[in-house]
């Protein structure tokens, strides 16, 4: 195994930036994505959808509808009931402060008695087209009685609100709480100052380029099942439908994620439609395929974020943090999805503290049922809410106590001598220097010299702000035994197979699923570098159970801290059954046999032999040590992760408001990140970027917006902001690694860090820009409608000041 | 979308026909309105009659006036040295319409058959006094437009070109929509031969209209100052999730400014 603290960078190794091997086929249209695949007399599923938010199915009236020309079938929610489907399943339970576990109303595939959302899926619609089963779609005779609705969760709690489920008192779905609560009123009790905050985080659309779809497939013949799937975890997909939706056996029902055109958490998530054409594909016996169309995504992806909260920090009178109390409603939408429950809870309050070192913090969630579409992890889960959360309040903490925003985190972050850090919110962190991503960033945004530009600026009418943010978040989720503690249902290591060919050429594969990431480039990378092979001749699988022995797929910045960890282990085992083979050959001991650079050498001599001979030594067993090693160079890892690992930095936003308009004007934007070891920093840099732009998306123009009646009005891409390419800016990069301690990589994750980090960031310098009106918060996104509203509102009000919005 | 027949005549007299004998019949200039409408089934004519082989593109320069073929594409207006050297903000105005791909296949009439409340071409037609020529008359912009999607044009007339009296100056200021870029407020500014011309888009609840007080005070001085204290009433506004009746309003004014300062 090479040292991996050795610098040398081999070519298409760890460190180097080859290109991505995938992009060939993706950038010449040669990708295969789901809707891509076509089966042999294939059906086209469509489905109808509720158009009102809440409703009483009265009755559904199939006749005119099946009599349509090309359809095959139709289905309601009845036929399913009758046919003993579950609902699609949550994946984690939490419970209430009082102990009772959450309200877990079922999710039918097809609505059953009462529908509870747009979208919400009332009927299945099978034809030889999909244009026929849309006509039979539009001949089916639905009554539906509408109730009153609830979107907004001010108003779903509001005494007298409309039940989205009956069993949900107060559309309450749990009421979960986290810290030391007396902590922390004895250290309010004893507070120079304290600064509290109220923020919203805005719902959001995720919107991948690629709509989801699914086709169902079944063999008579075998009786195997087969979904081909656009998600980012096809194990997780087949073990959800497989035992609690379809009772399908692992061995009869095999999950298929081929190319996806990006995930951002939406395609985590067991759709209905997924179990829907399963079942219907083996009850006609023929395939059923889905495409989803950009409308029908908008009402029916999981959404990500809505959250309300409101905080406050007690301060010292040295503007040391003695305490946190935060207050959060999350919204759940009509139904829990699969992850739903923990985003609010141990993916986001368990990470305030921060890079701070308040020592007591107590954290309250209520989660809440609407009348909307299910909301569940979107890039980031949970920790983005915290982040802009945290790094909104400190600066408001450093107006309060008349302290430099600068001043007041160096003063609180938790040193680097620290670390191990054990927060009071249950998470232990490992490693991290905050002061030295903090310095790097200031350096290359040229910080200390902003007050210049902002009189520059000014000479132009302009009004310039800068805002940093200082964060650090959890990535790579587990171990497992914490996570079921915590209340997942299930486990959270990942697995690698790694398979020597007999002339030395390597596949591996993985358990994570690429969907934009570049795996197939970076792991290739890690196994080159590793087993001293060309980079060339590695080739990475995912996404196919049949394929790979299992793993819980792609999320939470997971798939290189622990997806690779398991390659590494994997390929620890390739590396000793190597060097018992070389021993042999050799004629030496087997401990003084040493691997480096692709080479197996007598420790001491010039004896070696190289890794594809004792590959094919492996496979054509002549001359071998038979009797204690296998023949065969093929070797699987489960790695289940010692603790979650900790990416951070510091993201600083330059922006200018055109006074006349509110429009705000990306001018700089500077990420400096520790995300521990880097494989390829070309990758790292897309995915910086990437997360970077959801986060400026966020803070500037995304919002999903609902009407009283639960009609989403942001609907489509005419009314809901996606940002563009002149919505930005070119984003400076850096990164200040520090090593993750418990991983055999160091590798702490990075799909996440850019859509965490920079919310706060933007919106802090919007808040500077404005800090002659006296504003102390904008909530997201700062259009510039809102922005001209809070100006004119100054200007009207006779000067230039006014009060949060 | 929904099955229809689909015609490609050669000849306005057969375009004119096959509207006319058809009232479910539409005319397709271009698709850039019509084709999303159609996939989403929010349309089921009966008959799609495709306008692009009646070989109604070009630009010319007649006399005082920049003459536009109804089936001319937006990129080809922004791209014409004649509308460059005779209408600049013109051309100007069609660089910003949509996205590439919707400039190469978007034309002017279809723009003005349709009369979207945010499209950019009606504040120039309107600002400019354009004449719409149509397959049987001609119609003064003032008496074309008519409200949100509602125009003079009868079921089976259509434009076949446009003519542009040239201005002595003239812009467009465009605040798109966030979303849709679309214009959220587009005002159109021209200093003609019969006064100073103000058209909105985008901003109003009826469509594109003129503002008279800003035209009276730019009678008085073409500054962008004479605009200062004129005020656009918010009762005219469209109001929607991006901008209220009050910010639209607003924009109206810093846009006409803008305009008059752009003005070449």
């Amino acid at each position: 195994m090479n040292d991996m603290s050795n610098p040398v960078i081999i070519k298409g190794g760890i460190g180097d930036s080859p290109k991505r091997t995938e992009d060939h086929r993706f950038l010449s249209g040669k990708g295969r994505y789901t809707d891509d695949i076509n089966r042999p007399g294939q059906a086209y599923a469509y489905f109808k959808r509720s158009d009102v938010a809440h409703g009483v199915i009265k009755s559904i009236d199939t006749t005119a509808a099946a009599a349509m020309p090309g359809v095959v079938a139709i289905y309601t929610g009845e036929d399913i009931a009758k046919a003993g489907i579950g609902g699609v399943p949550c994946g984690w339970q939490l419970h209430s402060k009082d102990g009772s576990p959450m309200v877990e109303p079922p999710h039918p595939i097809l609505a059953q008695g009462k529908v509870r959302y747009v979208g919400d899926a009332i009927a299945m619609v099978i034809a030889e087209t999909t244009e026929q089963a849309k006509d039979a779609a539009e001949a089916l005779v639905i009554d539906i009685e509408t109730l009153p609705a609830v979107s907004e969760m001010r108003a779903a709690t509001a005494p007298g609100a409309a039940l989205v489920h009956d069993a949900a008192a107060g559309n309450i779905c749990f009421d979960w709480h986290i810290g030391d609560k007396a902590a922390v009123d004895a250290a309010f009790a004893t507070a120079f100052k304290i600064a509290k905050i109220d923020v919203v985080n805005n719902r959001l659309i995720p919107n991948p380029m690629e709509p989801r779809a699914a086709i169902g497939d079944f063999d008579q013949s075998s009786g195997e099942h087969t979904l081909y799937t656009t998600s980012q975890n096809p194990h997780v997909i087949r073990l959800l439908m497989g035992a609690f939706v379809l009772q399908i056996p692992e061995h009869k029902l095999r999950v298929v994620a081929p190319d996806v055109g990006g995930g951002f958490g939406a395609k985590i998530f067991h759709y209905i439609e997924e179990a829907a054409v399963t079942w219907a594909a083996a009850k006609l016996n023929r395939p059923v395929k889905w495409t989803c169309e950009r409308g029908e995504a908008f009402i029916t992806d999981a959404h990500g974020r809505d959250h309300i909260t409101h905080a406050e920090l007690a301060m010292a009178e040295d503007g040391k943090f003695l305490g946190l109390r935060v207050n959060t409603m999350a919204n759940m939408g009509a139904y829990l999805s699969t992850f739903a429950p923990s985003v609010p809870t141990y993916l986001s309050a368990t990470l305030l503290a921060g890079v701070y070192t308040t020592p007591a913090i107590y954290g309250e969630v209520k989660a809440i049922f609407t009348n909307t579409v299910p909301v569940d992890a979107y890039r980031g889960a949970g920790r983005p809410e915290t982040t802009f959360l945290l790094e909104r309040l400190v600066d408001v903490a450093a107006k309060e106590m008349g302290m430099d925003r600068v001043a007041i985190r160096r003063r609180n972050f938790i040193p680097i001598d620290a670390y191990p850090y054990q927060t009071p919110v249950a998470l232990m962190y490992d490693s991290g220097n905050h002061e030295a991503t903090l310095a790097r960033c200031m350096e290359i945004a040229d910080w200390n010299g902003f007050e210049a530009r902002r009189a520059a600026a000014a000479q132009r009418g302009k009004l310039r702000g800068i805002g940093m943010s200082t964060y650090l978040e959890a990535c790579g989720i587990a171990p497992s035994a914490v996570a079921g503690a915590l209340g997942a249902r299930a486990g959270l290591y990942e697995v690698a197979n790694v398979r020597v060919h007999p002339t030395g050429s390597v596949t591996v594969f993985t358990g994570t699923h690429s969907h934009g990431q570049g795996h197939e480039t970076t792991f290739a990378q890690l196994v080159a570098d590793q087993l001293g092979v060309p980079f060339e001749s590695v080739e990475v699988v995912h996404g196919d159970t049949a394929k790979i022995p299992f793993g819980m797929g792609t999320y939470g910045s997971r798939s290189l801290a622990v997806g690779g960890s398991a390659m590494v282990k994997a390929m620890d085992k390739i590396i000793a059954k190597g060097k018992k083979i070389a021993a042999h050959l050799m004629e030496a001991a087997v401990d003084d046999i040493e691997f480096k650079d692709g080479k197996f050498t007598v420790t001491g001599t010039d004896k070696s032999k190289s890794f594809a001979e004792i590959a094919i030594t492996a496979y054509v067993p002549h001359n071998y040590p038979i009797e204690e090693v296998e023949p065969g160079l093929d070797e699987t890892a489960f790695y289940d992760p010692k603790n979650f690992t900790y990416p951070g930095g510091c993201h600083i936003c330059e922006v200018e408001i055109d006074p006349e308009t509110g429009v705000v004007q990306l001018i700089a934007f500077t990420a400096v990140d520790d995300i521990g070891r880097v494989i390829n920093p070309m990758i790292v840099h897309g995915q910086v970027h990437g997360g970077v732009t959801q986060g400026i998306g966020q803070a500037l123009l995304e919002h999903a917006i609902y009407d009283e009646t639960g009609q989403l009005l942001s609907g489509s891409l005419m009314d809901y902001t996606m940002p563009r390419a002149d919505n930005i800016v070119n984003i400076h990069v850096g990164t200040e690694s520090t090593m993750c301690t418990h991983n055999p990589l160091g590798a702490k994750g990075v799909g996440e860090v850019g859509a965490i980090g920079s919310p706060p960031a933007v919106i802090n310098a919007v808040v500077d820009a404005l800090r002659d009106y006296g504003v102390t918060h904008v909530d997201m996104p700062a259009t510039a409608q809102k922005i001209w509203s809070i100006i004119n509102a100054g200007i009207n009000a006779g000067a230039p000041r006014m009060a949060a919005e | 979308m929904y099955d229809f027949e689909y015609h490609k005549p050669g000849a306005i007299d057969d375009a004119v026909k096959a509207l006319g004998a058809d009232a479910e019949a539409k005319a397709l200039a271009g698709g850039m309105t019509f084709i999303p409408v159609l996939k989403q089934r929010l349309a089921k004519p009966s008959a799609v009659v495709d306008l692009a082989g009646l070989g109604l593109t070009g630009i010319r320069r007649e006399g005082n006036a920049l003459v536009i073929k109804a089936m001319t594409t937006h990129r080809e207006v922004a791209m014409s040295s004649e509308v460059a050297s005779a209408i600049p903000a013109l051309a100007e105005l069609a660089s910003n319409i949509g996205d590439r791909q919707v400039r190469y296949r978007g034309t002017i009439g279809g723009s003005l058959a349709n009369n979207d409340p945010s499209a950019c071409y009606p504040s120039a037609v309107l600002a400019l006094g354009a004449t719409i020529v149509t397959s049987r008359r001609r119609i003064a912009a003032a008496d074309y437009f008519q409200g949100m999607f509602t125009t003079a044009l009868e079921p089976d007339e259509l434009i076949t070109e446009v003519s542009f009296p040239i201005p002595e100056k003239a812009a467009y200021a465009k605040f798109p929509n966030p979303a849709s870029r679309y214009a959220m407020v587009g005002v159109f500014v021209a200093k003609t031969a019969a006064g100073a011309r103000v058209a909105v888009t985008g901003a109003g609840n009826d469509g594109v209209f003129r503002h008279a007080a800003m035209e009276a005070a730019l009678d008085q001085s073409f500054t962008a100052d004479a605009l200062k204290d004129v005020t656009t009433p918010e009762s005219l506004m469209n109001g929607d999730i991006h901008a209220g009746t009050a910010y639209r309003a607003h924009l109206v004014g810093v846009m006409a400014r803008r305009a008059v300062m752009a003005c070449k």
